[in-house]
């Protein structure tokens, strides 16, 4: 047999012939570590930037339209220059931002302290700026609300039908199906328009009229017509775990239908869910605004960024600065809402990542 | 074509026509929920009007048989009764007058938005990650959370008023400008984020690979198999679009002063014009429904899969 | 000179958490009407390598070194005009899913008669008969109406066989066949696998068979190629490769496998993970897994070692045991 000779006269000790140890192999791989669903999910989400500025603008919002006008030295409904058994004082009226009115500089001259008017007043001699901050406030709030309603609808509706299965699941698939080709846009119109006529009368007198009887028939209209995509969703998840073996597993050890729907299949619904209502927010808003755009929103003199909206349409000329603020809290909400829903999407959602 | 795909057409057929049905008979409910019923109407109704009414309807009759009856008319005669508000003039006319000048604005807007869509959703995607791609998406991403009245309010501000670059009156070719703008920015940028992420994922399929491996040619592979299969969720978007773009209309005509159908709706909504408000809304409704069925129909046309189902 | 050449081929994808190094230097070569199998597990490159050798690298895909030798024309860096005449011409590739690897929306027809009339002076009447023609030679039944059918009328072999016609019809001198078989029925796969024998018989083109089943390998192989992490651990003949293993891991393959000789035994499958090839170790990419580990195979990797005149292995094992029986050299003496 030929002699084959080592090409590089490498120096080849006979000690490096020697077995490898365990702890040796173990310390060339250097293994990634791994971490829970969700931590990875936050990780992803915070490196996203445009997620996190959307939310740090989310939260300044949120947190500005809740404390604002609790510490605002002016309230969203008192026309300025109305006092009772005195003439209505003009000179508050139309206010340019931080322009002062002639009774406010004569105030001013006495010694005393006048708060700057930011946004200017509008037609009534209200401030605007605190008009703004509670008008986002009732949409922030109005949104937030219309999603947890259908999110709690959607999940009843489409977890039962997920679950029981059978005819139970037919007949409201069907439900389903009717309702989700429904416009569903000029329904909520011609609900809000006669909730507008009927639900004013019925609530007079009840807790329910502060809140509004138009905020309150939204929160109608919303309930009856906009869970149906989420309870589509909700039974899907739930079909697709029904078939998985840990509910198999479950149902031998003798657990109840109610006991495994609340420990196994509704966690692993949850990334879903939070995605889900996230988006509905923005939705919510939009909807709202739109209504109170076209006036069936909420009732004067309660404001929404929808209802300062469609009022500054009359001044647009003279005082376009009217429009223009709304136009942008509005668009500035709504925007943040979807690049964070977008965001918490492509850090939670498992399906995308791979 | 096949019984399967005749039996799915029938079947959503089906289902259409019942959705139409329901709208009908809700909106007829929902109104009698008004105190009075919407037939009656207020004091400032004419006599004419009220004797118009209570023959078509016969007003103290019970709700069912009024209901009967205003069925039968829209089935059989498509009559959806007289205006309240508008002396003498009968609701279809006023829709359908009014549809005119919207259809024209609508489709005008539908057409933009599809073709422009494409074209920079395909763009947007050939380029991925460049500079292009980036700016598309900022500039859909934005235009897609605006409400609708919001970009005609501030167009209107700034193009019309301030710059007087466009009329705002709806009724010459530069009156309707703006409006198809303000119409078409918002489907224009879903379409364009739709094709986007559509084409990316056509094109990270096996059987593009294959088309590459068998020496197909850069844009023989992007405009005979991509584009194709990239089409398909565009064309489910038309249904809803449309959706959109009568609700939309609904503010736009308001804003910018278009004689159409959506200001009349307003108008009538604001002027308590009931048999409008239900003749409006159900027209619309079976519109839009009758789209999503079309859409339907043009999606399993076009994905010959989907017929199996 | 061979039909192909590859020479320490370097192919890496660079993405956003780094770059992948996917082939990590890999020389073979391929000579007319042979076949070659590359046998190796998900992620040790095999579908890289044929990847590179058709240039249809997925986006962040880069050849980063070494030559490509088809026909004596080097191929890397060779512009898209060049690789376009070859592909589906004169190397064709068949794929793993045929589920995937056909457009839905259009007719088998369409899509064979594309692929004749793209490299072939053929008219549209002439490629229709010929994509018929083919249609029979892989023995699908009713040609004619098969060919205004669409790829979800047809059942996974059939598929796998109009992917075939395709790749065939214009008389490639190679065919790639990317795991041609993984994703069909048993039954099914000896049916493809016989298909392609008679073909190779018939047409005389060479085959690489890229797989990780060694019965396959077994059955049409002439020569093989293993591949762990990128590299290549052990080429030779067929013979070679099952009868006298000379690297761990291909040791390792063949005792994991159910034979006459194992019959009744346990079967011993290789323990561990495949590496990161994010996180390439210094040393040998199989020495964490392996049995027989030395400390040498920590700290380096081992070259390829020539066992006889078909068989090569790059096993520091055999370097060991060459020491010990006297047939290596280290160093001072000359060799005879």
């Amino acid at each position: 047999m030929a002699k084959k000779k080592i090409p590089f006269n490498i120096q080849i000790d006979v000690d490096s012939f020697l077995p490898a140890s365990s702890e040796e192999k173990e310390y060339m791989v250097q293994m990634r570590p791994s971490s829970t669903f969700f931590r990875d999910g936050v990780k992803r989400l915070l490196k996203n930037k445009v997620a996190t500025v959307s939310l740090i603008i989310i939260i300044i919002i949120t947190l500005s339209s809740i404390i604002l006008p609790s510490v605002w030295p002016y309230s969203y409904e008192r026309q300025l220059g109305v006092s009772l058994g005195k003439p209505v004082d003009a000179s508050y009226n139309n206010l340019r931002p931080f322009e002062y009115g002639e009774t406010e500089k004569a105030k001013i001259e006495a010694g005393e302290k006048v708060f700057p008017h930011i946004f200017g007043t509008d037609a009534q001699g209200r401030d605007y700026f605190i008009r703004i901050v509670y008008g986002t406030r009732i949409s922030l709030a109005v949104g937030f609300f219309a999603s947890i309603i259908v999110l709690i609808i959607g999940m009843l509706v489409g977890s039962i039908s997920g679950y029981i299965g059978g005819k139970v699941d037919l007949v409201i698939m069907r439900i389903v199906d009717i309702i989700y080709s429904l416009p569903d846009m000029l329904m909520v119109i011609l609900l809000a328009s006669v909730l507008k006529q009927t639900l004013g009368s019925a609530i007079e007198g009840t807790a329910l009229e502060k809140i509004g009887s138009n905020i309150i028939s939204l929160f109608i209209v919303f309930g009856l017509l906009y869970w149906v995509s989420m309870s589509r969703l909700i039974r899907g998840q739930i079909l697709s775990l029904r078939e998985q073996e840990y509910v198999l597993a479950a149902k031998s050890t003798g657990a109840k239908s109610g006991w495994i729907i609340k420990k196994h299949l509704i966690p692993n619904c949850i990334s879903v869910i939070i995605i889900s209502t996230a988006l509905q927010i923005p939705n919510a808003i939009f909807t709202e605004s739109y209504l109170s755009f076209l006036g069936l929103g909420v009732n004067a003199p309660m404001p929404s960024l929808g209802s300062l909206a469609s009022d500054a349409l009359n001044g647009i000329n003279s005082y376009s600065y009217r429009l223009i603020i709304p136009a942008i809290v509005i668009s500035l909400i709504v925007l943040s809402l979807n690049l964070f829903g977008d965001g918490l999407r492509d850090a939670f959602d498992p399906k995308l990542n791979g | 074509m096949n019984t399967k795909t005749l039996a799915y057409i029938l079947k959503r057929v089906g289902l259409a026509l019942l959705t139409i049905w329901v709208v009908i008979t809700v909106t007829f409910f929902v109104m009698h929920a008004v105190p009075g019923g919407p037939f009656i109407g207020e004091k400032a109704t004419t006599p004419e009007v009220q004797a118009a009414m209570e023959a078509k309807y016969g007003l103290d009759k019970p709700v069912m048989v009024q209901y009967v009856t205003y069925l039968k008319d829209i089935v059989t005669k498509f009559d959806f009764g007289p205006s309240l508000k508008q002396r003498g003039r009968q609701v279809t006319d006023i829709i359908f007058e009014g549809m005119k000048t919207s259809a024209k604005l609508g489709l005008i807007a539908a057409f933009v938005a599809l073709i422009i869509g494409v074209v920079l959703g395909s763009v947007a995607a050939l380029r991925r990650n460049r500079l292009i791609d980036r700016i598309i998406m900022v500039i859909t991403t934005a235009f897609v959370s605006m409400p609708s009245f919001i970009m005609g309010t501030l167009l209107l501000l700034f193009l019309s008023e301030k710059l007087h670059l466009f009329p705002a009156n709806g009724e010459t070719w530069q009156g309707l400008v703006l409006p198809v703008v303000t119409l078409s920015l918002y489907p224009m940028s879903y379409i364009t984020r739709l094709t986007r992420s559509s084409m990316l994922d056509v094109l990270g399929q096996d059987y593009i690979r294959t088309a590459k491996a068998k020496g197909v040619s850069g844009p023989k592979i992007i405009f005979g198999h991509a584009l194709k299969n990239s089409l398909i969720p565009v064309i489910t978007y038309f249904g809803p679009m449309l959706a959109y773009i009568v609700t939309g209309s609904l503010v736009v005509e308001q804003i910018f002063s278009v004689p159409g159908v959506g200001r009349a709706f307003v108008k009538s909504i604001t002027g308590r014009d009931y048999p409008l408000i239900m003749g409006t809304t159900i027209i619309l409704a079976s519109l839009i429904v009758i789209m999503n069925l079309i859409g339907d129909i043009m999606y399993k046309v076009v994905d010959p899969r989907i017929s199996f189902e | 000179m061979s039909l192909l050449e590859v020479k320490d081929l370097r192919t890496s994808f660079f993405t956003d958490a780094g770059e992948v190094k996917a082939v990590n230097g890999i020389s073979f070569f391929l000579d007319h009407g042979k076949v070659l199998g590359i046998v190796g597990e998900s992620g040790s490159g095999k579908s890289v390598t044929a990847y590179s050798i058709m240039q249809i690298l997925a986006g962040t895909g880069k050849i980063v070194g070494g030559s490509i030798k088809f026909d004596g024309k080097e191929l890397v860096g060779a512009s898209e005009k060049e690789m376009k005449a070859i592909r589906g011409n004169r190397i064709s590739i068949i794929f793993q899913d045929p589920m995937t690897s056909l457009n839905p929306t259009y007719t088998i027809g369409s899509q064979l008669i594309e692929a004749i009339v793209l490299h072939t002076d053929r008219n549209k009447k002439q490629a229709y008969d010929r994509a018929v023609e083919m249609l029979k030679l892989v023995n699908v039944n009713e040609p004619e109406k098969r060919m205004k059918q669409y790829p979800f009328e047809f059942s996974g072999g059939m598929r796998q066989r109009v992917m075939i016609a395709m790749a065939l019809a214009c008389e490639p001198d190679i065919l790639i066949a990317d795991e041609p078989t993984t994703a069909l029925d048993v039954t099914i796969q000896a049916q493809i696998l016989e298909l392609m024998s008679s073909l190779q018989k018939k047409l005389g083109m060479a085959i690489i068979m890229i797989t990780h089943d060694l019965g396959v390998v077994a059955q049409m192989c002439d020569e093989v190629i293993v591949m762990y992490a990128g590299s290549i651990c052990e080429q030779g003949t067929a013979d070679e490769i099952f009868y006298n293993p000379k690297h761990e891991y291909t040791k390792g393959l063949m005792r994991s496998i159910p034979t006459t000789a194992t019959a009744g035994k346990k079967l011993q499958p290789i323990a561990g993970t495949p590496i990161d090839l994010l996180n390439m170790p210094k040393g040998c990419p199989f020495a964490p897994r392996c049995d027989a580990a030395m400390k040498i195979c920590i700290n380096q990797c081992a070259y390829p070692l020539d066992i006889n005149e078909n068989h090569r292995a790059a096993c520091w094992m055999n370097v060991k045991d060459g020491i010990a029986d006297g047939t290596i050299a280290t160093g001072e003496e000359e060799e005879q």
